[in-house]
């Protein structure tokens, strides 16, 4: 129980200062969920993050449900994801009930302003933290190039590159292994 | 009763638009459309006004939306609809999602250690990595760039915002220097440098 608690106040504070979706909550993540309480991997969360986008639903919710149910089962899923949505349910529902203009104020724009510069640096920083577990090689660099281009110009769906991009890795871990790999294998076995 | 079967529809019609919006909340702008449409529950001048308040509000942007909405379409009946009906339309978006995740929790745990997931999963990496960087740009495009300013004056230099480019050059090296630093505190200074310095 004490986990399950704790785990929904984790998430509530990676969700209430999560500004502009699921990709800006990944600095959150990587500081809550595995460098603190280390509760996954990176890898685990690119893992988690590839599935997020290309199942339904917001990613930032995927991703708690799955380290969720890594830790304490489908409870676990229940409060992991209930505690990512509450401060934003709380927050709008506030601001519907009595702010009908909210984002004509001048404050608030100049504060995003600033939120949104600051965003930016963040995800670069755990882009390049990301990267050394991901971006291994010059195969996995080229598929990493590839996507980061068309997808940044192009309206293309995210679930085309994530399929393609694991066809591809398929393909070159099994071209490597029958290049490379049997060699390896050997001297293992020595 | 009427307020009810208002709140049944509403589950049933955000359970559809979470089970169909695939890549992230503003995949769920389409469905949206087609719901006010089909509804009149709320106009498209209604959903500008929500993805502007969505991006000005924490949390992940489907959700802030649904949460709006609910709360705006069940408010006619009194405000403790209303909340309800934010509630109602939150559980309707996300409960899809959490039983396909699980299913996919289940399916991963069996087959972790099989050479084509891991194999898979190598290009996945790399794939997911790219898209948070397409998504880092789209923000940065977002901040730095003012393309109302480039169409008044035409002058390409002044439609860039040095200001914001500063500040996240900053907090770069703020949260590479001092690692030990919550992200929170970044985005809290951010926030009143942006007030300060009127950006």
């Amino acid at each position: 129980m004490k986990t399950l608690l704790e785990m929904f106040l984790i998430f509530a504070r990676i969700g209430g200062f999560t500004f502009g979706g699921g990709y800006a909550m990944l600095p959150m993540l990587q500081r809550e969920v595995v460098e603190n309480k280390k509760w996954a991997t990176q890898e685990e969360l690119m893992d988690y993050y590839a599935i997020g986008q290309c199942t339904p639903g917001v990613i930032a919710v995927n991703t708690a449900t799955f380290i969720g149910y890594k830790l304490k089962g489908i409870p676990g899923a229940i409060f992991a994801t209930a505690g990512v949505v509450t401060p934003s349910v709380i927050i709008v529902g506030i601001i519907a009930m009595f702010i009908s203009n909210f984002q004509d104020y001048e404050i608030v724009q100049h504060a995003f302003a600033g939120i949104r510069a600051a965003v930016v640096a963040l995800i670069a920083n755990s882009v390049i933290k990301l990267s050394k577990k991901s971006v291994v090689d010059i195969a996995s660099f080229i598929i990493f190039l590839v996507v980061a281009v068309l997808s940044f110009t192009t309206d293309l769906s995210p679930i085309i590159f994530i399929l393609a991009a694991g066809i591809c890795g398929l393909v070159i871990s099994i071209v490597k292994e029958s290049y490379g790999g049997n060699k390896k294998t050997k001297e293992e076995k020595k | 009763m009427a307020v009810f079967s208002l709140l049944l529809e509403m589950l049933f019609r955000f359970f559809f638009v979470g089970l169909f919006s695939v890549g992230g909340g503003l995949a769920t702008l389409p469905f949206l459309t087609d719901m006010g449409e089909a509804t009149g529950w709320f106009t498209s001048m209604d959903i500008s006004n929500m993805i502007a308040i969505s991006e000005s509000t924490p949390g992940p942007l489907g959700i802030n939306m649904a949460t709006y909405i609910g709360y705006r379409v069940a408010a006619d009946y009194g405000m403790g609809f209303g909340i309800l009906g934010s509630v109602v339309a939150t559980v309707g978006l996300v409960t899809p999602s959490v039983i396909v995740i699980l299913i996919i929790s289940r399916v991963l745990m069996k087959f972790r250690n099989s050479k084509i997931v891991e194999y898979a999963f190598y290009g996945l990496r790399a794939a997911s990595v790219g898209l948070i960087t397409a998504a880092c740009l789209g923000v940065a495009k977002i901040a730095y760039y003012n393309s109302e300013m480039i169409s008044e004056t035409g002058n390409f230099f002044m439609a860039i915002d040095y200001k914001s480019i500063i500040l996240s050059v900053l907090v770069f090296i703020g949260v590479t220097r001092f690692k030990k630093l919550h992200p929170i505190l970044f985005i809290v200074i951010a926030a009143a440098a942006g007030i300060i310095f009127q950006m």
